[in-house]
């Protein structure tokens, strides 16, 4: 599944629309700490948080992850989203809660570590 | 240490840096990327630069992370002049954490970073005092296989 999938099919919105969204998606993982999703997210997952300062986009890096959904319709920081084009790091957001969207993610068969 | 093919590197990190928080760690991760190590002990050491860095941001004053590799081995030293940690045994206890409240609304203080820090490295050893600093040794063992 790509990212471009599942944001299609969860009408995620894009905040950086210029990073394409063809990126493999191997699974999931919901915090929103950062040293618990360095301790345990796996390369090429999705992040669900709903942090939005500019460290989420080192995390993101450092660990390969996928992408980064941010919940509840929060926005990102302007440094957060300079940070994330220079490291092609995809930001999307949705309206759902965390538990909410882990659900479909996990029903559209996604799974965590 | 081996006496052979050593490269050696540092990086300056400030404490209170949040704006280029992360800077250091990317910097060793791609260095060692680059240099063909395998992509677990670059994961590895990628997770104790920057849980390393983020503690001198969060804590220090200031602190050089210093890199040292050899085919064999990852050498990362962090020696940083800050208040120390008075009890290292409880900051070594995961879920113990002296982060202020606006760090953990940020994420931060969630009480992994030296547990994380020990857990990736095979060869890990802290020394602080109190008002002069911490110094941290971590070594991380390659495959011994470049790609």
């Amino acid at each position: 599944m790509t990212l471009s999938d599942l944001a299609a099919r969860l009408e995620l919105k894009a905040f950086t629309p210029v990073i394409p969204l063809d990126r493999p998606v191997q699974g999931g993982y919901a915090s929103d700490l950062l040293s618990d999703v360095i301790g345990h997210a796996r390369k090429d997952d999705l992040w669900v948080t709903l942090q939005v300062h500019p460290n989420i986009v080192a995390v993101a890096v450092l660990k390969e992850l996928a992408g980064i959904v941010l919940v509840g319709g929060r926005v990102p920081a302007e440094e957060t989203l300079a940070q994330a084009a220079r490291e092609k790091v995809p930001v999307l957001g949705t309206s759902l809660t965390t538990f909410e969207l882990a659900g479909r993610l996990y029903g559209m068969g996604l799974r965590g570590g | 240490m081996d006496a052979e093919e050593v490269y050696r590197d540092e990086f300056p990190v400030r404490g209170g840096d949040f704006a280029n928080a992360g800077i250091a760690a990317r910097r060793i991760k791609q260095l060692l990327k680059d240099m063909g190590l395998d992509p677990q002990t670059v994961r590895r050491a990628a997770i104790v630069s920057y849980e390393a860095e983020m503690n001198v941001i969060m804590y220090a004053w200031e602190a050089r992370i210093a890199l040292a590799v050899s085919p064999r081995e990852v050498h990362i030293t962090v020696d940083d002049r800050g208040p120390g940690i008075p009890d290292v045994e409880q900051a070594m206890t995961e879920g113990y954490s002296t982060a202020t409240a606006e760090m953990r609304e940020l994420g931060f203080g969630a009480g992994m970073g030296l547990p994380n820090i020990k857990k990736n490295a095979d060869v890990f050893t802290i020394d602080s005092a109190a008002g002069r600093g911490t110094r941290l040794d971590i070594v991380i063992r390659t495959n011994g296989h470049r790609t």
